[in-house]
């Protein structure tokens, strides 16, 4: 008995020391994981499906909508100005509900209290245009998500949810993506999980998805509930992902496999 | 919402080389998959592209369900004078969308 005590606690120990989070000078895109020829779809404008989405963006800002009859460009003009480097801050704090939303529903937000339009729904077409139109934008701009004080019990939150084991595998997201982020699973490799590409277009999808797609697909992994799209803990992830990426370049649209 | 890329340099020596490259939004669904309620989800892929420089066909190719979504073609051409590029993709279901690049060859 006592010897298996002794294993337990040897096992607590080896887990505290294991789930360290990732010193600043080893953090790596996930970019950095793969092949050179996904590299070079990402990296060549006309050769990443990312981009049919920022011109399906681009057709979507002129487009006069709701009972204001406005398109994002009368108040917001050209995006390409305007929308420069405004992703690298999301997750941002929305002082109207108090509490941060991210791109997808900030977007929403202002077709619903400015276009008055009825809001887009998650991964759909448009929505994802829209918001890689904005995310576009701020490609190579190094992320500041989280530079507001307001956020910071948002930011424990997300925190606290990234080391929580949780789903029928009993993992949390550290449990891969900071203790086991140099090895593979069933092939691929786990990356380090900052989120600098989103939206990114994923080659196992065969279309552009968003962070709280991917945020869902890694909850079904681990065979646990995942959280609605819009739900505000996946917002606080997001929030927490994002702010632990602090500093890192924005690659929107990015290309995974 | 149906966009194209096309990347076709703007300019060229006579008798060079060129790389053509066009990206092509399209769900590219197979037909062999089925929805939850059993139905198969109907095949809805683009058959064919085909590429004319000046009125004359340069490229041809036929796709099937197995080319992924959005497909990406790319194809090398000798260019001999200045002109214009014409590219069509056809497929099921009346899909049709044309683009155009022009070149300038000195």
């Amino acid at each position: 008995m006592r010897f298996f005590g002794t294993i337990a606690a040897a096992l607590l120990m080896a887990d505290a020391v294991h789930a360290a989070e990732i010193p600043p000078a080893e953090r790596r895109s996930g970019y950095s994981f793969m092949k050179p020829e996904t590299r070079a779809m990402q990296d060549d404008d006309t050769a990443n499906p990312g981009m049919l989405w920022v011109l399906d963006g681009e057709a979507l800002w002129k487009r006069k909508q709701g009972a204001a009859d406005k398109a994002c460009a009368d108040c917001h003009d050209n995006a390409r100005n305007s929308m420069k480097g405004v992703a690298a801050r999301y997750p941002a704090f929305d002082k109207a509900l108090g509490r941060p939303v991210d791109l997808e529903q900030r977007i929403n937000l202002c077709r619903t209290n400015r276009q008055q339009a009825t809001p887009l729904p998650f991964e759909g077409r448009e929505l994802l245009a829209l918001t890689n139109l904005v995310a576009r934008q701020s490609q190579g701009v190094a992320i500041e998500t989280g530079s507001d004080p307001q956020l910071v019990p948002f930011i424990a939150k997300g925190r606290e949810l990234f080391m929580q084991r949780q789903g029928q595998l009993n993992l949390g997201c550290a449990n891969c993506h900071d203790d086991n982020w140099d090895k593979r699973l069933a092939g691929s490799a786990i990356t380090q999980g900052h989120p600098t590409g989103y939206p990114l277009y994923r080659l196992e999808w065969q279309s552009l998805g968003s962070l709280q797609r991917r945020l869902r697909a890694c909850m079904s992994g681990i065979r646990a509930p995942a959280y609605d799209y819009g739900a505000p803990e996946l917002v606080e992830l997001e929030l927490y992902l994002m702010s632990r990426a602090g500093g890192m370049s924005m690659e929107a649209p990015a290309v995974r496999p | 919402m149906t966009s194209a890329l096309i990347n076709v340099p703007a300019k060229a020596k006579r008798g060079d080389i060129i790389e053509i490259k066009t990206l092509m939004s399209h769900i590219m669904e197979t037909g062999y998959r089925h929805m939850a309620s059993g139905e198969v989800v109907p095949r809805d892929i683009i058959t064919s592209f085909a590429c004319r420089f000046n009125g004359t066909e340069i490229f041809r190719t036929d796709l099937f369900p197995a080319i992924a979504a959005n497909p990406f073609i790319s194809f090398f051409t000798t260019v001999t004078e200045s002109g214009k590029f014409e590219f069509e993709w056809i497929g099921d279901r009346g899909f049709s969308e044309t683009a155009t690049a022009s070149i300038s060859v000195e």
